[in-house]
């Protein structure tokens, strides 16, 4: 690889120089501004009310990204941003999952804020850099890359016309272009997106790392909402930081010793009892696959079934098979969840990259069940080669695989044909289908173009160009506020629909997943309980976000103990061990409610957010029908004896003598009249008003009545 | 699902059929429940999972079987 000949083809346009300084207790007090239509560079501080009332990661994001743009900023405009906040835990050497960074922007996909956690080393090593966040505006006239260099204080804006736009090519690029030598790879870290984040607005991020053990660049994925879009707006080819190297106290923290007590009970968990649960050191979340066929949970043919017979042929026994075992996989320093699994040495029989060699980083749960069992597709090796092509070109592999299988249900329903898709059939289980749209995405041309605009921007142009049926499309369109669904079925379990479409940025499945609480565990039977666990959740999980941790090692291994504690759900040991090491790290004492309460204040900050750029109201929290029942009658008489016992039991309706429509009709207005209540209850539980906008007094009794908060809610709350 | 005249069990709220010699091992493949990170009471007594092949479920047991949230 001739990297110094890609290097000499770099013109640097901007250097500045920086001191770095030391960390203090998790923070450098001080934010990174970049602005690439100006070629300037710029540093904030952080002030004690920020760290205070915004904490860190997403909530700084969120906090900059406010300042920073206007109500009626749109995604292309150069004023959006792009932020990456690592938090004041991350970076953490000794407790399992605090290499997280949070990357925060105005979507494309739902012209709201979106928010992704993601691993890989870029957020700790920007820390360790000096800098709490890294804010970029503007946008290049030619593509980019932003160097920070730890090891000088250098932020570098260079010209970098020559170098591969596919992540799996421009992260080794750019590793060993800014590396020293082989040892000093493990100190580089790389953001990239790829070449189908230039056509399409599902575009994601690459955050990578070096596997010195494997001595291969690895990555890991900010996927939802279209932020690789917006990179790639911005003309951003890469992102590049480097340090001297991981230290175990970097972070300088108030109490070490507390941490590593922490974590080696946590290690301990992870050695005795992952192999007799989730045995994510083996196949990851993979392993997920089964179960959720099993409970009839897995999304099939766009989220019409819940299991399908050949789920068994991609199940985690099949997938293990092709992740190398026996090697650590944490996706961060000292992680012992160590669930970042890879299937090395695949071809790929297809595009650009047909015949090579390449590595593929998973498939996660997500991934194989939405590129897969969602669109029929039960082959392995389809999966590992959508899920490498997906990583390469910079798309989200949720969107692509929900977005599909909807093209999919519209193809085999005549709303669209084979002239629209170019000659593309487009039926469930058509996997070649899948990777020709794949590759047409990344080409920018064809139907994969149009696939690539996500569900929402298909709804509009099948109903404005082909006249399909809008309502019809409004059932089966897996997205709310423009996000595509994750991949689950939500049609049993109320909380869950809840779950994904109360959430502030689109359903995605981090704010709270309920399911087995409420669909199968019946824990939460009333309204009110299920509005309490919409409250808890999505608080707790929102400041996995706030600290950069990643929220498997919270619940995906359990103490031995756990099932007698009061309250097993919320695994107390280790919500207990994330206050410790929050508390160890920045030396202040909060407990678990005021864990809840930082939370709760960017949660609401994140909200007002929302309504201060005109949405953030009930109307958004409206599903498809789909997530909640069956949408038709081949839904229906897939679970005729579930629908006719629900209907007789609790609706109290005789199905007997009904007509199809009728039942289909009845079910409808019951579980859409229960999602009506649960909105009730769950804004009435989190301080909100019928509407959906938070009260006044809410504000004020979490700290958090900011006046531009306060000015933005008086406007909606009459 | 059941006659009446049946002697029956409940897990998680759903009444089942009850088998004799039923064990808690038993009501797992019943129910398909085939997730690991399970907590299981019968009749609020938790029962271990090496307990799962002998444990005796009497007629009229209440069963819960609390699956533990993973993945996610």
């Amino acid at each position: 690889m001739d990297v110094q000949g890609l290097k000499s083809r770099h013109t640097l346009l901007k250097e500045y120089a920086y001191t770095r300084g030391d960390i203090d207790r998790g923070y450098n007090n001080r934010t990174l501004y970049v602005n690439l239509s100006e070629n300037s560079v710029a540093e904030k501080p952080v002030s004690e009310e920020m760290k205070e009332k915004f904490i860190g990661g997403k909530g700084f994001g969120l906090r900059l990204l406010w300042d920073g743009t206007k109500p009626n900023t749109k995604w292309d405009d150069p004023e959006n941003e792009i932020i990456i906040s690592p938090g004041p835990v991350a970076g953490i050497t000794q407790y399992s999952g605090c290499g997280k960074s949070l990357v925060v922007s105005i979507s494309p996909l739902t012209d709201l804020v979106i928010d992704c956690n993601v691993g890989g080393y870029f957020g700790p090593y920007l820390k360790f850099s000096g800098f709490d966040a890294l804010e970029i505006q503007g946008k290049a006239a030619r593509d980019v890359i932003l160097v920070i260099d730890g090891t000088k204080g250098t932020v570098c804006i260079e010209e970098a016309p020559e170098e591969a736009q596919d992540s799996h090519i421009l992260a080794e690029q750019l590793t060993e272009m800014y590396a020293d030598d082989e040892t000093d790879k493990r100190n580089v870290s790389v953001v990239s997106a790829g070449s189908a984040a230039n056509f399409t607005r599902i575009g994601m991020l690459n955050f990578s790392w070096y596997d010195a053990k494997r001595k291969k660049v690895r990555i890991k994925q900010a996927g939802r909402g279209g932020i690789g879009t917006v990179f790639r707006d911005k003309n951003i080819k890469a992102l590049v930081v480097k340090i001297e190297g991981i230290a175990s106290n970097l972070n300088h923290v108030a109490d070490l010793p507390a941490i590593q007590e922490r974590g080696r009970r946590f290690a301990r968990e992870m050695k005795e009892l992952d192999h007799l649960q989730a045995h994510m050191k083996e196949v990851g979340t993979a392993h997920l696959m089964e179960i959720m066929n099993d409970y009839d949970l897995l999304p099939v043919h766009n989220f019409k079934y819940g299991a399908h017979d050949d789920t068994v042929k991609i199940d985690s026994h099949h997938l293990k098979k092709r992740f190398t075992q026996g090697i650590p996989d944490g996706c961060w320093v000292g992680c012992m969840m160590s669930c970042c699994k890879i299937a090395e040495d695949f071809k790929p029989r297809t595009g650009p990259y047909a015949g090579q060699v390449v590595d593929v980083e998973g498939p996660e749960y997500e991934t194989a069940a939405g590129v897969g069992a969602n669109c029929g597709i039960f082959d392995v090796d389809v999966l590992l080669e959508l899920n490498f092509y997906c990583d390469t070109y910079g798309i989200d592999t949720i969107s692509f695989g929900t977005g599909i299988a909807f093209a999919m249900e519209c193809y085999e329903n005549g709303i669209i044909d084979d002239e629209i898709t170019g000659g593309i059939q487009l039926n469930f289980g058509n996997a070649e289908a899948s990777l020709e749209l794949i590759h047409q995405m990344a080409r920018g041309e064809g139907f994969g173009v149009t696939v690539g605009q996500g569900v929402r921007q298909m709804k509009r142009i099948f109903a404005l160009e082909y006249d399909a049926n809008a309502q019809f499309l409004q059932d089966i369109g897996m997205e709310n506020k423009g996000l595509e669904y994750s991949q689950y079925v939500s049609k049993e379990s109320l909380a869950q629909q809840g779950g994904y479409a109360m959430t502030n940025k689109g359903p995605q499945h981090d704010e709270a997943w309920l399911i087995f609480m409420d669909m199968v565990n019946k824990q939460i039977p009333t309204f009110e309980d299920k509005a309490e666990a919409l409250h808890y959740f999505p608080m707790f999980r929102t400041w996995f976000g706030l600290m950069g941790l990643c929220k498997l090692p919270w619940n995906d291994v359990e103490p031995e103990d756990n099932a007698e504690q009061d309250e097993p759900a919320k695994v107390p040991e280790h919500v207990d061990n994330y206050v410790t090491v929050y508390n160890s790290v920045t030396g202040k004492n909060i407990d678990k409610r005021e864990l809840i309460r930082q939370s709760e204040r960017v949660y609401n900050f994140q909200r007002v957010f929302n309504l201060r750029r005109g949405y953030g109201r009930r109307e958004h929290d409206a599903q498809p029908y789909r997530a909640a029942g069956p949408v038709t009658m081949e839904e229906y008489e897939s679970r005729l004896e579930r629908y006719d016992q629900q209907m007789k039991e609790i609706i109290g309706v005789d199905p007997e003598g009904k007509t199809p429509e009728e039942k289909l009709a009845i079910t409808r207005e019951y579980r859409e009249g229960l999602y009506e209540k649960l909105l009730d209850a769950v804004y009435k539980r989190r301080g909100w008003s019928r509407d959906g906008i938070p009260t006044i007094e809410h504000l004020q009794s979490i700290g958090m009545d900011l006046p531009e908060l306060i000015d933005t809610v008086k406007l909606y709350l009459g | 699902m059941v006659t009446s005249k049946k002697a029956t069990i409940t897990v998680n709220g759903r009444i089942i059929e009850w088998e004799d010699g039923m064990t808690v091992k038993r009501v797992l493949e019943v129910m398909n429940y085939t997730f690991r990170m399970l907590v299981i009471k019968v009749d609020d007594r938790i029962v271990k999972k090496d307990d799962y092949a002998s444990f005796p479920i009497p007629t009229g047991a209440d069963v819960k079987v609390i699956h533990m949230v993973a993945g996610g």
